[in-house]
């Protein structure tokens, strides 16, 4: 098998796995949600309800592209395909096994956070161009909200980065074989899963979308499957963060031998989705300034001494 | 009562005040249009034990009245004040001829007369001098004519085919532009341009057809203005033309989380027009079935509440746990929602087989759910960031806003109505009257979470000690009668006839009562002109005077604060809207 072959077929191989996730996260979200919430949740379509997303698929594709006459246009239909691309492009450098990954890039951490840095260009772009108050109000708050969480994301990850000495996934795995870095960096994990998901905005920090106050904020005006794209960007961006947290911190693909690498790094990744979903299912939602106070008060700080404390047993 | 007279006639001049007697008991006086803001200043500030707020302002149209005890009137306004001091009411009307429409406003007596006055003026067309922003407030504002008027038709079918040219559609798109001004808002102040967000009627977050029109510095609320209206139904000129007995159903929908608590409010006042004693059981049915219902409207709040704050789940618990109150409900009543269960004279008919059984087993089951909410709800952290201290108000300023109910006793004002002024038998209920100290949106939720605790106190002594006997009383006039004694006599089948197919004729007279419902007070005054209908069915409902406080209590707040606010205060837009 030549090596441009192989790569072939690492990388469809990986759209595919995605799209795929992506359609079944939102069913089994729903499905979880509803057990969660003593209700039933979609059963009707296939068995258990398992084709509920793709009945969902057919309907958005092939509703009326509806673009609101005030809006921007060109930016109002490249805000979704920027989360999408941005949510696609990150996960090219997250190892799925020894050898299986797209790019295995030298400075895979740095690439990831500039991929969900680009993230946010969806909302402002979304909802500015939409020329909607409601739109507008989300994106300044999801544009504030990206900003703080970007800083301390990134120092979070240093530990990690300092205890592996590099910024290559694949080698930040190799260096937990003796102990999944959540251990030594439990504080670096906290942080950095909370800014995780607060990039991802969803509950318990989905402000710039808050349902109950702006609607749906940034993605008021969207509808058909520019609607949809943004869901599919943002179940890519959960399986996303799932999958980096997992290699950052929880050893990857490693795991007893009885089951291969991959089925390892896919049941790790499929826990912290889980308990992603369980947290939306639990928490009411900060106000803005709450959050950023939080952010800039106690996480950023955290962060800090965490490196610090880091720095000072690996230097020791 | 006595008292009173000789001090108002001390000090207004004897010829000016008269008095009239009403079948409530309630002091009633009559004052000249020019004399109003006086002798209200004088009630509310001047006495000893003053009468602090006021608990209602409404006209009623006496053109074609024939049975009147007071004096001559074309349109009379009537002001309900209230004294907590005294725990007494007293109410002033005025008369005002036919031609001569107008009077002083007394918005700067109290905050909470605008809207009032703005109602009178939307019903009746009565000019209140001197009143800030007198404009429609129910009625759209292109509407002709004044719906309370005896003359202003009911009836779709009495106003001739609607038609919509397109002249007239440009005059109501026209009106339906948004102009600050006409708000009374400033577009800019001298170093900011506002942003003016629309918010509602269609909005997740406003829980009904309600609009607000926001002034926003960036997302700080400089101030709010509600628009209410779209639920409007003329649920009070439907009291006119609906027999005293065919209008119980249309209570139900007026706070319709309420259920039969507003059969009850609606009942006391007739069957006080009618002179009724309704037997025990009948009483204890009513409380039972009213304290579930203020479980379930409560139930309906906390969930809300808690999605407003951005929590999904608890509001799926607490539905399911208001199906088990509607399952009680549906096996005693047939209804859930609006089960229009309460009769003139006591229910519609005894409690079925195997209630108690239902009733125990909910009483056993609910309290260890409300732990659980707790756990979920009350003492999670972020939820009280979100709601300590934010739309704060105290008793002083609650009061001149006419609040009551939980958002009253959230100030740290013990004042229930079931204990101040007990009816259908609450005092012989041995029940707590929960109070909370702040007066903000965390406070509002512990007053309510506490008063289901309450509540279901009250249900287990329901079931404990439901009295044996008739579930109907004996009167003439219960409508319709106990079905036994229509089959055995011929004086209670004929009267059974008459009070089904025409209604029953309540004896002309006025009378007012008011109860502790879900939201505050729920009282109806109604008129009788010995007729088959009510000459006038005023509602009184709690949520009009709470929502008229949003901008009062919002102001530099930001838009999330508000929705907590609102999810807060637990007002139904048909309460506020009728």
């Amino acid at each position: 098998m030549s090596e441009t072959l192989r790569l072939w077929l690492i990388v469809v191989g990986v759209i595919a796995l995605l799209l795929t996730i992506a359609p079944g996260l939102i069913w089994l979200e729903r499905r979880l949600l509803g057990w969660w919430q003593d209700r039933k949740g979609p059963n009707r379509v296939g068995p258990f309800g398992i084709f509920q997303p793709l009945a969902d698929a057919i309907k958005l594709i092939f509703k009326e592209d509806w673009i609101p006459p005030f809006a921007d246009k060109p930016v109002f239909i490249l805000a979704p395909a920027v989360v999408v691309f941005t949510a696609f492009m990150s996960y090219a450098i997250i190892p799925l096994a020894p050898g299986i990954v797209v790019a295995d890039l030298n400075i895979g951490v740095l690439f990831f956070l500039a991929m969900s840095s680009l993230g946010v260009y969806a909302i402002v772009l979304g909802g500015w161009s939409s020329n909607n108050k409601y739109s507008l109000l989300g994106a300044m708050r999801g544009a504030a909200q990206m900003i703080t969480y970007e800083v301390f994301m990134g120092i979070s990850l240093l530990g990690v980065v300092m205890m592996a000495g590099s910024f290559n996934l694949s080698e930040i795995v190799l260096a937990q074989q003796g102990m999944w870095n959540v251990v030594p960096q439990f504080v670096g994990f906290v942080v950095f899963f909370i800014a995780g998901v607060a990039e991802l905005h969803r509950l318990p920090f989905d402000i710039p979308e808050a349902e109950s106050e702006l609607i749906a904020g940034y993605h008021s005006e969207y509808s058909g499957m520019k609607f949809g794209m943004f869901f599919v960007g943002e179940y890519i961006g959960v399986t996303m963060l799932a999958g980096f947290t997992t290699t950052m911190f929880f050893g990857g693909w490693l795991g007893p031998s009885f089951l291969p690498g991959i089925a390892w790094f896919l049941l790790k990744t499929f826990a912290i989705i889980v308990f992603i979903i369980l947290l939306r299912g639990s928490l009411p939602r900060p106000r803005y300034d709450q959050l950023m106070g939080y952010g800039w008060k106690i996480l950023l700080p955290l962060s800090l001494i965490n490196l610090m404390v880091t720095g000072y047993f690996l230097l020791r | 009562m006595e008292e009173l007279t000789r001090k108002l006639q001390e000090r207004f001049g004897e010829g000016q005040i008269a008095t009239q007697s009403t079948r409530d008991g309630i002091p009633t006086y009559w004052v000249p249009a020019r004399d109003i803001p006086k002798v209200l200043r004088f009630l509310k500030e001047e006495i000893s034990q003053p009468y602090s707020m006021l608990y209602d302002l409404f006209a009623i149209d006496e053109r074609p009245r024939k049975h009147r005890t007071g004096q001559e009137s074309d349109f009379t306004v009537v002001y309900h004040l209230l004294s907590f001091e005294r725990n007494a009411d007293i109410r002033i009307k005025t008369a005002l001829k036919d031609g001569e429409r107008g009077l002083p406003s007394i918005c700067s007596l109290w905050a909470n007369a605008n809207w009032y006055e703005r109602e009178a003026y939307d019903m009746f067309g009565i000019h209140f001098e001197g009143h800030p922003h007198l404009r429609r407030i129910l009625m759209p504002q292109t509407w002709e004519g004044h719906p309370l008027r005896k003359e202003h038709p009911a009836r779709a079918t009495e106003m001739g085919p609607f038609q919509l040219p397109p002249d007239k559609q440009d005059r109501e798109q026209q009106a339906l532009q948004f102009k600050p001004e006409e708000w009374g808002l400033e577009r800019e102040s001298e170093d900011t341009e506002f942003m003016f967000l629309n918010l509602g009627p269609q909005h997740p977050g406003t829980h009904g057809v309600l609009r607000l029109a926001l002034q926003l510095d960036g997302e700080d609320i400089v101030d709010v203005v509600p628009d209410i209206g779209f639920h409007h139904r003329g649920a009070e000129k439907m009291g006119e033309r609906q027999s005293w007995h065919t209008y119980i159903p249309y209570t139900d929908r007026v706070d319709y989380l309420g259920g039969v608590m507003n059969n009850l409010a609606y009942l006391l006042a007739v069957e006080r027009l009618a002179g009724i004693d309704v037997p025990p059981r009948a009483q204890v049915i009513r409380v039972m079935l009213c304290e579930l219902f203020r479980i379930a409207s409560h139930l309906v709040w906390y969930g809300t509440f808690a999605q407003d704050v951005g929590q999904l789940s608890p509001v799926f618990y607490m539905f399911s746990d208001r199906e088990r109150i509607f399952d009680i409900i549906g096996a005693v009543c047939g209804g859930r929602m609006h089960p229009n269960w309460f009769r003139i004279g006591g229910v519609a008919a005894d409690l079925p087989e195997g209630w108690d059984k239902m009733v125990a087993d909910f009483i056993a089951y609910f309290p260890k759910r409300l732990r659980k909410y707790d756990r979920l709800v009350m003492k999670n952290r972020i939820f009280k960031d979100r709601t300590v201290g934010i739309g704060v108000y105290d008793t002083q300023e609650a009061i001149e806003w006419g609040v009551t109910g939980p958002g009253l006793r959230a100030t740290g004002m013990e004042w229930d109505f079931r204990k101040k002024r007990p009816y259908s038998s609450y005092d012989q209920f041995d029940f707590e009257v929960p109070v909370a100290a702040n007066g903000d949106c965390y406070d509002r939720a512990v007053v309510r979470i506490e008063e289901m605790r309450q509540s279901l106190r009250i249900v287990e002594q329901c079931l404990k000690n439901m009295p044996e006997g008739d579930y109907k009383s004996r009167h003439p006039l219960t409508t319709p009668p106990a079905k036994e004694h229509t089959m055995h006599d011929i004086e209670t089948l004929i009267n059974h006839f008459l009070n089904v197919s025409w209604g029953p004729v309540i004896p002309a007279g006025e009378a007012f009562h008011g109860i502790e419902a879900t939201k505050g007070s729920n009282g109806y005054y109604l008129i009788s002109d010995g007729s088959t209908t009510s000459y006038r069915t005023r509602i009184r409902t709690p949520s009009f005077p709470q929502m008229q406080m949003i901008s009062f209590i919002s102001q530099g707040y930001t838009v999330a604060d508000l929705l907590a606010i609102l999810g807060s205060i637990d007002y139904v837009l048909a309460d506020i809207d009728r």
